[in-house]
């Protein structure tokens, strides 16, 4: 089982945290501890790409569910770049897809946050 | 285990014991999926079975810190998995014949039980921190 993470930032003052994998209790901390380190640090406005993820659980969306939380204590906000329809049908199951600006590409995620 | 008599269409079960740590939920999940490709499930209901069986592992992690393993057993009919998923200390209870506790639910349950129930076709849970963790759900072909 494998997760990647990958942060980069955005030409336009947003940070994008690239997944890829499965994320479920063994690898959402590794996820939980790049989201909490850009928040740490300041960032308040995040794109999550999920486009390379294949599988996520209760504790994947409870990581992204936990930073959401964070940064709009600092008036910042979340968006997810997902395409696959197994995991878009977990957002939808769970209302997180009234929660969260789910976008099919990272352009999409990234106008949303101006 | 108090499992009901199989019925005719019954074909057959498979037991797998993992160790309760995060890394071998993964392990579980393969593996159901696996016996869930030998039954005519869609490639979607395939993957609903592995999320509501991965969160069942998971509840045991989370609720039993106490148990050294998970049980989980699989009853396969030709048009539907039924799948115990059970903590070691619920297995050392059966092994000493000692009287199951009703199935209870409780509350606070998280978007594991939720995805749970919205995944799978049937399920009865008891999450008690002192009798241990058990889940019986129930995935329909076609359903």
């Amino acid at each position: 089982m494998d997760i990647k993470v990958h942060v980069r930032e955005s030409d336009d003052d947003a940070y994008v945290v690239e997944l890829g994998g499965e994320i479920d209790v063994y690898t959402s901390p590794k996820v939980k501890d790049a989201i909490t380190e850009l928040i740490d640090q300041g960032h308040y406005n995040l794109v999550i790409n999920l486009e390379k993820v294949r599988y996520i659980d209760s504790t994947g969306l409870g990581v992204l569910i936990g930073g959401l939380k964070r940064v709009r204590e600092h008036g910042g906000s979340v968006n997810l770049v997902c395409t696959n329809p197994q995991i878009k049908k977990i957002f939808d199951i769970t209302g997180l897809v009234k929660i969260f600006g789910i976008y099919d590409d990272e352009a999409g995620a990234k106008k949303a946050l101006a | 285990m108090n499992a009901p008599e199989p019925s005719s269409d019954h074909l057959g079960t498979v037991e797998l014991r993992i160790p309760s740590k995060p890394e071998w939920v993964a392990v579980a999940r393969l593996a159901v999926a696996a016996i869930a490709n030998r039954l005519p499930f869609s490639v979607e209901e395939i993957e609903d079975l592995k999320l509501a069986i991965a969160e069942a592992c998971t509840m045991c992690i989370q609720q039993g810190p106490g148990s050294q393993t998970i049980d989980i057993t699989c009853e396969a009919a030709t048009a539907q998995l039924r799948v115990y998923v059970r903590d070691g200390r619920y297995r050392q209870r059966d092994d000493a014949g000692a009287k199951r506790p009703a199935v209870v639910a409780v509350d606070g349950e998280g978007l594991g039980i939720f995805l749970i129930q919205a995944l799978m076709d049937d399920l009865t849970y008891s999450l008690d921190p002192q009798l241990g963790t058990e889940l019986v759900m129930t995935k329909r072909v076609g359903a």
